[in-house]
């Protein structure tokens, strides 16, 4: 297996299309991502992920149900892009293969595997059907700051070795700290650097998703996530329109129009946000205690609903050490800490 | 009077699973473990020999040798032996209950379906978050009809082996599928999720229903409290973590409401930890599956 070309000094991924989905509580139209794509197509951007926020299958109860198909918006967003490619996001244990294979046919040329940084071992089935189905791999190790960068790249190995092309370093929780953030780069290259690019994917909740990126570009990451205005799970991602303009002025190649993305951002994105992710009190607690950014939304719901206070259920979370998926559990820690007020 | 002959049982696949289940049935009063089988040395025969169990490192081979054969087997191998070893069980005329996720019989639950099955010649234990979850749905659906039912099980990493791991989009659509077929609903969806949090988790398990707008949610919630009293039965671990939350009809759910209904699921600790109620409930429920049938294979024999 040998990993994809990659044109420039860095490639950018943008996810607006898929983890803005948390922020957007699923409800993307097929015509705000046909104009989203035709923007950044337009911009350059090579890689364009649309998926329901929690990946292929995710449409649920427990995630919030999606307002169209994403099999719809895929084929949308496929119909749109000229140059770029469309990526998939699917996590083990709520998507399928099978999910896959109808994500390949919608359209979807990369899929990025997801799994909690130390699970790796659930992604070689679905590593092995994206290969078969002609497909180019990402893997997605999540809450990256949960675990030590020695046994981060334990976990990338098993990835590369079921065919993963690009394993990244993913700061689901927007936890990671700079040095944190470099010693996980640095295990990663080390350990998968000669057959495989490594990435990293970043949130804003600390407000560190563009400097860890910086560091990624010098340390010699390749791929690079960001999203439109942010849009994102928590405080949002790098955007997008940031690191375009960041990457330029240091003189590394992305092969983006700064312009053209600045326009994107404030033309056709901003219409259309619910709210423009921001580091409030709830964001930056997520990032300070740990929390799986997407798990906002559902304790704000919950915390309105059983009134008691977000930060107090996001640090319950982050305490119980809860990972991606487990937005039930929100519910839980809700009414155990309303019974908790009510005995006094 | 004295108690009936308990009928004869062998486990095959001396793993974690077989231990635990070997556990479980030392205490049955109907059944009796009289070979546990595996096909190299191991330390689970060892442990079954310790506690008086004949054992054997031969196979089925051996087992079907014996002079006297089980009326029962348990497997807790894998798909792929279970797939190789139920036609001989059958010719045999050895009941067959089936751990692995190879699903040749009928998928059971003892506290929804067991009645139904008690003639099958294989019957097939789900998933562990099957086992857990599908009381529910079949509770609410009981009471009204539920058009989605989705249940996610978050399991300690160190509670779910390599044969999870490699094959964990079988979790998903089998669970789904007994949700629909054994827990009543319409149309079914499973998640699983692992967490390799320390001190492990111990094995969660929500489950979401969908309800008319007219459902009464006090028939709806008397009707979950009573199926847990029912599997607490067999799994003593088994319990709410709250009442039944439930949601009024929204447009973003097509104008159906929710009931939401969190269970914590403790393992006996026999063998295996108590935080991995996910494998405890699933010996436990075969465990109460064999009761079943033994009880009704003595009557039938009185």
């Amino acid at each position: 297996m040998s990993r994809p070309e990659i044109a420039h000094d860095v490639r950018i991924t943008d996810t607006t299309l898929r983890d803005g989905s948390h922020a957007q509580a699923h409800q993307f139209t097929v015509e705000q991502v046909r104009d989203t794509v035709r923007a950044l197509d337009r911009a350059g951007v090579e890689v364009i992920e649309v998926t329901h926020g929690d990946g292929l299958g995710g449409s649920s109860f427990n995630y919030g149900f999606s307002h169209t198909s994403e099999l719809e918006l895929i084929a949308a967003a496929r119909e749109e892009a000229t140059r770029a490619r469309i990526a998939v996001l699917l996590v083990p244990g709520i998507g399928t293969v099978e999910d896959l294979r109808r994500a390949r046919d919608a359209g979807a040329d990369i899929v990025r595997v997801a799994t909690h940084c130390t699970e790796a071992d659930v992604s070689p089935q679905h590593f092995g059907v994206a290969r078969d189905l002609g497909m180019e791999t990402v893997g997605f190790l999540m809450m990256a700051h949960r675990t030590s960068p020695e046994d981060l790249a334990k976990q990338a190995r098993i990835m590369v070795d079921a065919g993963c092309q690009c394993p990244y370093v993913t700061d689901s929780a927007g936890a990671l700290l700079m040095h944190d953030a470099r010693a996980r780069f640095e295990a990663l290259l080390a350990e998968v650097g000669d057959e495989a690019w490594v990435g990293y994917h970043g949130h804003q909740n600390l407000s560190l998703g563009v400097a860890n990126s910086v560091i990624a570009a010098e340390v010699g990451v390749k791929e690079i996530d960001g999203s439109l205005c942010a849009l994102g799970a928590g405080s949002g991602n790098s955007p997008t329109e940031v690191l375009a303009a960041v990457f330029d002025r240091m003189g590394i190649a992305t092969g983006l129009d700064v312009t053209a993305l600045l326009d994107a951002a404030e033309d056709v994105v901003r219409p259309y946000l619910h709210r423009w992710p921001k580091m409030d009190r709830n964001a930056i607690t997520q990032g300070w205690a740990g929390v799986y950014s997407s798990f906002l939304l559902h304790a704000e719901h919950a915390g309105e609903r059983y009134k008691v206070p977000v930060p107090d259920i996001l640090r319950r979370c982050g305490e119980l050490g809860l990972v991606g998926g487990q937005e039930d559990m929100i519910i839980d820690v809700a009414l155990e800490l309303a019974r908790e007020r009510e005995q006094g | 009077m004295s108690a009936p002959a308990k009928v004869p049982a062998a486990i095959v696949g001396p793993g974690n699973i077989g231990t635990d289940l070997l556990a479980k049935l030392a205490r049955s009063a109907r059944i009796e473990v009289t070979a546990m089988v595996g096909v190299v040395e191991s330390e689970g025969l060892d442990r079954a020999r310790a506690m008086g169990v004949p054992a054997s490192a031969d196979g089925v081979d051996w087992l079907l040798a014996q002079p006297t054969l089980p009326r029962i087997v348990f497997e807790a191998t894998s798909a792929k032996a279970h797939a190789a070893n139920a036609p001989r069980y059958a010719e045999a005329g050895i009941r067959a209950i089936d751990l692995t996720p190879a699903h040749l019989g009928p998928m059971v639950c003892p506290a929804v379906n067991m009645p139904d099955h008690l003639d099958a010649p294989n019957v097939n234990m789900i998933t562990c978050g099957g086992q857990a979850t599908i009381p529910i749905v079949a509770a609410v659906s009981r009471v009204a009809p539920v058009a989605y039912a989705e249940i996610v099980a978050s399991a300690a990493s160190r509670s779910a082996g390599p044969g999870t791991r490699a094959n964990i989009d079988e979790f998903t659509a089998t669970t789904a599928r007994a949700v629909e077929e054994v827990g009543g609903a319409e149309r079914g969806k499973a998640i699983i999720i692992l967490n390799p949090v320390e001190p492990p988790m111990i094995m969660r398990d929500t489950v979401f229903c969908s309800l008319p707008p007219d459902t009464e949610h006090d028939a709806v919630a008397a009707s979950v409290h009573a199926m847990v009293e029912r599997v607490q039965q067999y799994v003593p671990g088994y319990t709410l973590r709250a009442e039944p939350q439930f949601d009024p009809p929204s447009e973003k759910w097509g104008g159906q409401g929710r009931v939401a209904v969190f269970l914590e699921v403790k393992g006996n600790g026999d063998f295996l930890p108590e935080y991995a109620g996910n494998l405890d409930i699933m010996t436990a429920a075969a465990a109460q599956v064999g009761e079943l049938v033994a009880a009704d294979m003595t009557e039938v024999a009185a």
